[in-house]
Order: structure tokens, then C-alpha cells, then sequence
């Protein structure tokens, strides 16, 4: 029995080496495709999640992109301790397993050469949580776009607050609200994409007011969750509920933009703007 | 409805005697029970301030969720004179989860808005125990932008356990009314005051939140999620943690206002806000008009400027 399941442990580590096993299919794709495919799935073509300088990389033009305030990093202000330890170890643990130092990354590039500025959450940081080092970020970034007349494109992962910041993380929701707002004094053009998943805080915060909000296919957007709302109404819910597609079908999204035509679609967006 | 509270054993028990004795005292008044309700008066006000001095984050929940404690249509008519409520967000319907119109602080002209719980079931049911839905949020919008049209303070009035979580309510885009809310306060050019009297729960708290002096009642809450709801994620259970998670939430006025997120306490009478409504009105009168008063003294692009500078530095980070 025991050389049984040690051979089989192995098997499985080979089998992660070399493939994915697809979240929505179950099918296993060879890794360097699913790679290929900027995490779309060739057999199904649903969507996984993309780790922040991937994205990066497949959206700017090679080399252009500058990182701004990298050094942010979240502290415990609460000295939040769970059930399954301290909110400080659960940062150090993934800041070493993710090398993010937050659950947002942001900087300068270009985009077919139109300078803009980009923030671009990644969902393994902590759920892409909206904590202070998140919002301050955020903030920044605005005020970069602001101060230099750049546009600013977001792209949302992220499962709302962070509840070990507790208020200091809901304040993050008005923080970014007021940095994106002021962008319309000096009219600075803001586009929003909203990725898998887009919810609570976040959603209900800068990834909903941009003056263009794109979503990726199948994208989970919404507010409440599914079970609190199954919950309060007591009966399931549409199998289409809170994607991309039904928020568009309800007017809150301009465009569902895959993955691969981003670039040309933010270009096309830029180019109605004249400066 | 009607949780009890049940750290409020001993009071509930001298009271109950209390009122035998007053009874037996009306029918044949004698000086030994008017000894006896005297001795049991002064006991009832110890126990009142033992209990109320040190209230656990968990207990101060209880309290702020306490179906007898003065709810905004209570406050509206303590503090302000001649409200005119204004109906609908125009595009929908008229929530009645969160109500607003003009009224008068003293000679001041004000626009109030406020969650609207109610006081027993019927009230509550109506009006979806003050959890607003989108159009709630719309039309909170349509009466801020219209004071600031008229050029009146806005005094908003937080008391929900949180946005409606609904089909209805994502279907009509929730995610988006309130974030168009905080993007629209955020740029207002006439003061906002924010008092938070019961529950601030979460984005639907904030939703009506966004402003330049925020006053909380000392037996209020504000927070980024309901303890319970924070337990069932975090400890995987609701029942056991729920003390626990209100305390790791840092959820109290005294904690908020030490991290610098609220900006004045209101304290209530011992007892709590319901044991009397009227002395904590009076509490929250002086507090809307001391900051009022120094808010006033800002031209249009000061009180947006502090405003977004007061909001950018919330947030503890490392760098």
C-alpha cells in the first residue's frame, strides 16, 4: 500500500510539471499551451486567472513598463490573529510565495505607444483583497495619471475588502473613489477592466466607475456574494448570474473584450481621446 | 427582531421587581416598599453603570442592533424641524430603505438623508429593515447633488446591517450605486456630515458615508463586515466566533476614532441610546452643529480639498 501511494504522489508532481488541469473543464492541458494561451483555456476557452506581471507583459509594449511604489507592503494595524493564525505570518507567507509585495501592481508603459499608467491586482495576493497598501496604491497611481495627464487603466481581480484591516479596508473603497473622481477635473480618460472574479469592495468601488468598463469572458462581477444572497432569498440562482455577460445584458459594462484583442480595443478607446 | 440583551440580566430582573413594588405601592402605600424601591432604584443605576462602563465589542453590537433604539425618522424629529421627505431616484422607484429631504438645524437649511429601520415588524418589513437597494443609493445621489445645487450641508444618518443582498438589487447594479456615490461625494462642494447611530454595515454604511467630519454614538458600530459574517469565513463558524471576530474588527467608536477613520464620540446616557432618546438627540444636536460651524468656514475647493486629502491619508501600510 505504502509504495502505492508514493508512486502515485510522484506521478502527480510530474503531472504538475508538465500540465494545468483546467478550473472549469477539468481537462488537462499541456502547460506550455495553457502558457500560450495567457491562461485561456484551449479546450473550453473559460478564463483562469493571470498573475499580475503576465498580464503586464501580454498587455504593454515589450519593455516599456516602469514600476511605481513597489515598496508597499501591508502592515497588521488591527494585530489581526484567526483561526488560522496571524494576518502578519499569512502577508510574509505570501509575499515570499507570490514575490508581490501587494495585491496590486502599478507603474508607467505604453500601449501601441500611447503612454498611460496601469494598476493591475493579482488575485493570488491575499484574494486581490483591497487593503491600505492596496488602496494607497490605487491613490497613487491616480494622482500620477493626474499630475502627468496619462490615462489610467485598472485591471480588478479581487474578492472585495480585506477584512484584517478591517474600517482602515473599507476606507480604501472612498480613498480610490476620490482619487479617480478628481481625474475628471483635468478630464483624464479612465478605463476599467474588470477580470475574474470582480466583487464586493472592489466592485462596488474604482473598478465600477470607469469611463469605460470592459470585462474579460465569464468574469464573476457582483456585489453580494452567491451564498448570501441564496441565502436571504431562498432559492438557487441563474447558472448566468454575476458574470460578465448578464452585467452587460443589465447595462454595467461597455464591452466584453477577450483576453487577446485587449490591446487593440484600449488602443481604439485612447485614440476617441482627444487631449 | 427583539433580541434581548442578555447581559442585561440583572437590570431586567430588577426592574421586573421594580415595577411589582411601584404596583403594590399604588394600591397601599406604605414606607417600607418606598424604602425597598428606593434601595432597588439606586442598585439598578450601579448595575446600569457597571455593565454600560465596560461593554465588550460584542455586547456594544447588541446594543447598536437594539430594536427599541432610536431609529433616523426618531433623530429627524428630535433635532431638525420642518423635514419635507423627497421621494424616488427618478429612474426606478422610491426605496423606502433610505429616505431624505430638506429640513431646517435651527435656521440652518439642511438636506438629510438616512437608513430608515424601523421599529417593530410591520415598519421593518416595509421598509426592508433600513437594507437599501440600488435606487435607495440613487436617490441618496439625487438629493446630495441637490443641495449642493442649493447650496445646503448634506447630514447623512448611518444605521443598516448593510446594502440589500438580492437578485433585484444586482440585476439594478448595487456594486455601481454605491461606488457612484463615493466618487460623487468625494468632489462635493458643501459640507457633509455623516453620524452613525446604530450599524454602519459595511459599503452600504459608506454608500452615504463619504464625508468631511463622521460622529458615532458611543454604543454604534461601524464595520468592513458583520462579525458573524467575518467569523463564518475566517474561524468557519459564526455561533462560536462571532465575540471573537467583533473584537479582532476593531468595530467600536473608540477604536475607530483612534485609528483616525471617525472624527467625534457622541456619548450616550448609561443604558444605552434607548434608555433615553431624547438626551442622546441633544448629544448628537451639539455635535452636528460644532462641526457645521467650523465646516462653514471653508470656501467650495477648501472642503473638497481637505476632503480629499483627508481620505487619501486613511490607510497603515509599511513601505
Amino acid at each position: 500500500m505504502g509504495w502505492f501511494t508514493k508512486n502515485d504522489k510522484e506521478e502527480q508532481k510530474v503531472h504538475e510539471d508538465l500540465w494545468v488541469k483546467c478550473p472549469q473543464c477539468n481537462k488537462h492541458v499541456f502547460k506550455e499551451d495553457w502558457h500560450n494561451s495567457h491562461s485561456v483555456c484551449p479546450n473550453c476557452g473559460c478564463y483562469g486567472k493571470l498573475p499580475a506581471y503576465e498580464r503586464i507583459s501580454i498587455t504593454l509594449d515589450p519593455g516599456t513598463f516602469k514600476e511605481l511604489n513597489d515598496a508597499i507592503y501591508p502592515a497588521d494595524p488591527l494585530h489581526f490573529v484567526d483561526a488560522k493564525g496571524s494576518y502578519r505570518d499569512r502577508v510574509e507567507e505570501v509575499r515570499k510565495s507570490t514575490g508581490l509585495n501587494e495585491a496590486i501592481v502599478t507603474g508607467t508603459g505604453k500601449i501601441n505607444d500611447i503612454s498611460v499608467v496601469v494598476g493591475v491586482m493579482d488575485f493570488r495576493f491575499l484574494g486581490g483583497s483591497l487593503g491600505s497598501g492596496t488602496g494607497e496604491k490605487i491613490l497613487l497611481a491616480a494622482n500620477y495619471s493626474y499630475d502627468h495627464h496619462l490615462p489610467l487603466i485598472i485591471f480588478a481581480a479581487s474578492g472585495g475588502a480585506r477584512m484584517h484591516e478591517g474600517m482602515l479596508s473599507l476606507m480604501q473603497m472612498a480613498k480610490t473613489c476620490a482619487a479617480i473622481a478628481r481625474l475628471n477635473t483635468r478630464k483624464v480618460p479612465y478605463i476599467s477592466v474588470l477580470t475574474d472574479p470582480t466583487t464586493g469592495g472592489v466592485s462596488a468601488s474604482f473598478a465600477m466607475v470607469g469611463d469605460i468598463n470592459i470585462a474579460e469572458p465569464g468574469a464573476l462581477i457582483g456585489f453580494a456574494g452567491r451564498r448570501v444572497i441564496e441565502q436571504t432569498i431562498k432559492h438557487k440562482l441563474p447558472d448566468n448570474f454575476q458574470t460578465a455577460e448578464y452585467l452587460l445584458e443589465h447595462g454595467f459594462i461597455d464591452a466584453i473584450v477577450p483576453r487577446s484583442d485587449i490591446r487593440k480595443v484600449i488602443t481604439q478607446i485612447l485614440s476617441s481621446y482627444n487631449r | 427582531m427583539g433580541t434581548g440583551l442578555d447581559f442585561e440580566g440583572p437590570i431586567k430582573e430588577i426592574e421586573k421587581t421594580l415595577k411589582k413594588l411601584r404596583k403594590q405601592q399604588e394600591e397601599k402605600h406604605t414606607i417600607e416598599v418606598e424604602q425597598q424601591i428606593r434601595e432597588l432604584e439606586e442598585s439598578l443605576r450601579k448595575h446600569r453603570d457597571e455593565i454600560y462602563a465596560k461593554l465588550t465589542p460584542w455586547q456594544t453590537v447588541k446594543v447598536a442592533r437594539h430594536w427599541q433604539r432610536p431609529v433616523f425618522k426618531d433623530y429627524i424629529g428630535m433635532i431638525f424641524t420642518d423635514f419635507i421627505e423627497l421621494h424616488g431616484d427618478r429612474t426606478f422607484s422610491d426605496d423606502r430603505a433610505l429616505i431624505g429631504g430638506f429640513a431646517f438645524l435651527g435656521r440652518q437649511a439642511v438636506m438629510l438623508v438616512g437608513h430608515n429601520k424601523g421599529k417593530d415588524v410591520h415598519e421593518n418589513i416595509r421598509q426592508n429593515f433600513g437594507m437599501a437597494r440600488p435606487e435607495g443609493y440613487r436617490k441618496a445621489l439625487r438629493l446630495m447633488k441637490l443641495a449642493e445645487k442649493y447650496n445646503i450641508p448634506v447630514i447623512t444618518f448611518i444605521d443598516t446591517a448593510g446594502a440589500f443582498p438580492g437578485v433585484d438589487a444586482e440585476e439594478r447594479g448595487q456594486a455601481e450605486a454605491i461606488a457612484r456615490n463615493l466618487y460623487e461625494m468625494s468632489q462635493f462642494t458643501v459640507p457633509i456630515i455623516t453620524v452613525v447611530t446604530g450599524e454602519g454595515g459595511s459599503g452600504g454604511a459608506l454608500g452615504i458615508g463619504v464625508a468631511d467630519a463622521i460622529i458615532m454614538l458611543s454604543n454604534s458600530i461601524y464595520s468592513v463586515i458583520s462579525p458573524e459574517g467575518c467569523a463564518s469565513i475566517l474561524w468557519r463558524d459564526a455561533e462560536a466566533h462571532s465575540s471573537t471576530a467583533a473584537d479582532a474588527l476593531k468595530l467600536t467608536a473608540t477604536s475607530l476614532l483612534e485609528l483616525g477613520i471617525i472624527d467625534e464620540i457622541v456619548e450616550e446616557p448609561l443604558g444605552g441610546a434607548h434608555s433615553d432618546a431624547q438626551i442622546t438627540a441633544v448629544g448628537v444636536k451639539k455635535a452636528i452643529q460644532k462641526h457645521l460651524k467650523r465646516l462653514k468656514g471653508y470656501s467650495a475647493s477648501k472642503l473638497v480639498h481637505k476632503r480629499f486629502e483627508k481620505y487619501s491619508n486613511m490607510g497603515i501600510f509599511n513601505t
